[in-house]
């Protein structure tokens, strides 16, 4: 048990800091995030920028455009990002669900088509997981596939699709073969944005954004060889990327907050002076914030020492975005009559807060998960 | 950067368990006088963890003995080694830590005026960081394993090492740790494999999830706890901070564990007979000695927003 950065880790944080003081321009810093960051080219130039300086897929092979980093170059990377206050990849998906899932299931042709595309961000991927019909229950996706030569005919809806309306590519789930069992008819597919057919209406959501969109597919044909695993094991790879959405995104979410935490902070230290329970407010919001970032240290260690994530690591999103609701709470409340003023950052930050508990698995269906596969519970379904 | 166990340190941690679940089960004489077994402990290395191999130690650190501690939590162990490896060690000099490692010597501190086990141990470390006798009147507390006493105190001989708060905090939060994850596991078993309506009541997501809750709570505590033991290990300039932040944390984490699980045990949890009262009054009386965690979050506040209220 060490803490501190080995010579490499010190020197890697190092080499980052300066490049970060020299590609980040002092206004880029400290955006609010959403869907606001796709508004204009910089996005993309930022994030391809990143890829140039061989800091976005750092501990993917370098064969596919990674650098081949061990995790906790990763770690330093959100840290010092987090503390830049450096926009985020704009390749959020794509790097952190579909890249990882084309890694562990794909062809070594989807891999060389698609992976260092993700990482210099010429391809936006998006995720059409969730349909109408079928939200929590993802097994229950109705979006057909129906096989015809060598392409598959795609036809339904998808629903809370995250940057579909920028997306090149999406990874869905589908049914393809209705007789099947509950877990065997699910077929998993890599579909083209822009192939006649898709459709995409953006939905505006509370923040008045319209960060995520409705997919529709209309005899959508997608070429066979754009399949991921088995036709019928769709259910099995959709883990794969459920496991990378709410897994190894942790140091991402912690940095996130930790950015978070240190703008309440500087705003405290403005405004609150003897107000105690205020001030132990702010101190239960750093301690968890603490919590959560030695607990991801826990899991990576686990991780590099097993090449398995520990089962620490399930409680992180939970955890994380009950703070984060806490948190931008806390901070427009702080703010007095002026945190009701729109367009303010923390007003959108709590505002945005309400989906973190509902995105990538809400609240209670993470519970289940904890329950049932971390604590042995019976299935409550 | 590296935040796991080594080897050794996960087989320290499985001894511990092994020992001390054939020693301290659950299934004892509880209102009984529980032997404190120190010449084990001692003959185990246990007391002499951190001290120096030359005095007779293992020579090794606060991050094996808050291992230790995890575990003394977990199965409730009732003697002082809290007091001596926790509260006291780092005042001593080499004589006296010798002392201690040989099993010779129990020691305890005072704590805001409090005294734990005053009755039971030799020594103790006063409030001004000098030895005194084990002197004075004993008090019950919430928790009958753990009497409190008040110091009588002489002029007592200055000790070398000075108090060290942040090390007495984590200790004491590395136990609520082990008392938090025992009574999960109790938790999950009764659930497990309690049957009402035809059913085990682990099915129910009022019942499981008080139980995610809980697991959620003892590895967030746990993370606080290790950070805290390294710091305070490491002599990090984080140590006071982080051992706050861990006792605060934790100390409400095994507390409100107990309740959840006293909740989902029904009946059966809320009786003298059931072991878990044992486990909910240690994690109370954690949480209410020394510093309450509402102080403590006010030294976290103090530290990270750089300002000492005027009260
Ligand atoms: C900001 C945001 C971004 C999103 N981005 C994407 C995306 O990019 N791609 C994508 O595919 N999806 C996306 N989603 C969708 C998200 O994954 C779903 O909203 C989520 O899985 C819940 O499904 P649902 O909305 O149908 O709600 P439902 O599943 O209908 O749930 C409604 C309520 O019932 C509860 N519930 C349901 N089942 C159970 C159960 N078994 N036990 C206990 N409680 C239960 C839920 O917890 C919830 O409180 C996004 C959502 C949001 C808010």
């Amino acid at each position: 048990m060490d803490l501190r950065d080995t010579p490499e880790e010190a020197a890697f944080r190092a080499e980052l800091r300066t490049w970060l003081d020299t590609n980040l321009p002092e206004k880029r810093r400290g955006g609010r995030g959403g869907a606001e960051r796709f508004g204009e080219a910089f996005g993309r130039e930022w994030s391809r920028l990143l890829y140039e300086g061989g800091y976005a897929g750092l501990t993917w092979p370098k064969e596919y455009g990674g650098a081949g980093a061990p995790y906790s170059f990763q770690a330093i990377f959100y840290e010092e990002m987090a503390r830049a206050q450096a926009p985020a990849h704009v390749g959020v998906i794509g790097l952190g669900m579909a890249g990882p899932t084309i890694m562990a299931h794909g062809t070594e042709e989807q891999k060389q088509a698609h992976l260092a595309k993700i990482l210099s961000a010429e391809e936006i991927w998006c995720q059409g997981f969730s349909e109408p019909d079928a939200g929590s229950d993802l097994a229950a996706a109705r979006t057909r596939a129906e096989r015809r030569g060598d392409v598959y005919v795609v036809n339904g809806q998808k629903v809370w699709s995250s940057f579909a309306h920028i997306a090149d590519f999406c990874i869905i789930v589908t049914q393809s073969d209705p007789d099947a069992p509950r877990y065997q008819n699910l077929t998993y597919l890599i579909v083209d944005m822009h192939a006649p057919g898709v459709e995409v209406r953006p939905l505006r959501q509370i923040t008045g954004e319209a960060e995520f969109n409705e997919i529709f597919f209309n005899d959508v044909e997608v070429p066979v060889s754009n399949r991921l695993g088995d036709e019928g094991q769709g259910w099995q790879v959709a883990m794969t990327t459920l496991l990378h959405e709410r897994g190894t995104l942790g140091f991402a979410l912690t940095a996130a907050l930790e950015a978070s935490v240190d703008k309440l902070i500087g705003v405290a230290r403005e405004r609150v002076n003897g107000d105690q329970g205020t001030r132990e407010r702010i101190a239960t919001e750093w301690i968890e914030l603490q919590a959560l970032r030695y607990t991801n240290y826990r899991a990576l260690g686990t991780l590099q020492r097993t090449g398995i994530p520990g089962p620490e690591g399930s409680a992180i999103k939970l955890r994380w975005s009950e703070q984060n609701q806490r948190l931008t709470k806390l901070g427009r409340e702080l703010l007095g009559p002026e945190g009701i003023l729109d367009d303010g950052w923390w007003h959108h930050q709590q505002l945005r807060s309400r989906g973190n508990t509902i995105e990538a698995g809400t609240s209670e269906v993470l519970r289940n998960i904890v329950a049932e596969r971390v604590l042995g519970l019976p299935k409550s379904r | 950067m590296d935040f796991a166990f080594t080897d050794e340190q996960v087989e320290l941690k499985r001894q511990a368990r092994a020992w001390l679940s054939e020693r301290y089960p659950l299934e004892r004489d509880w209102d009984g006088v529980q032997d404190y077994r120190w010449a084990e402990l001692a003959e185990l290395g246990w007391l002499g963890v951190s001290v120096a191999e030359e005095d007779g130690g293992v020579g090794l650190g606060f991050v094996e003995e808050v291992i230790l501690l995890e575990e003394l939590g977990y199965a409730l162990y009732p003697g002082p080694y809290l007091a001596t490896v926790g509260f006291a060690l780092a005042a001593l000099g080499p004589a006296d830590r010798a002392a201690v490692a040989a099993g010779r010597v129990k020691w305890s501190a005072e704590v805001n005026g409090l005294t734990p086990w005053l009755g039971s141990v030799d020594k103790v470390v006063d409030m001004d960081g000098s030895a005194q006798d084990a002197r004075g009147e004993e008090l019950p507390t919430v928790d009958p394993s753990r009497p409190v006493g008040r110091l009588e105190r002489t002029n007592g001989t200055p000790l070398p090492g000075g108090r060290d708060i942040p090390r007495a905090r984590t200790a004491m939060a590395a136990e609520a740790v082990g008392i938090a994850q025992r009574v999960l596991e109790l938790g999950i078993e009764h659930a497990t494999t309690r049957k009402q309506f035809g059913k085990p009541i682990g099915v129910y997501q009022a019942v499981s999830h008080q139980l995610a809750n809980t697991y959620a709570d003892v590895e967030l505590a746990r993370s606080l706890v290790y950070w805290a033991a390294w710091c305070v290990a490491e002599n990090d300039e984080q140590a006071p901070v982080a051992a706050a932040a861990a006792k605060a944390f934790a100390a409400e984490a095994a507390v409100a564990a107990c309740e959840r699980s006293i909740q989902v045990h029904g009946g059966t949890g809320f009786t003298w007979e059931h072991p878990l009262h044992r486990f909910y009054k240690r994690a109370l009386w954690l949480e209410g000695l020394g510093s309450r965690p509402s102080e403590l979050r006010g030294e976290v506040a103090d530290a990270v927003l750089g300002v000492t209220v005027q009260v």
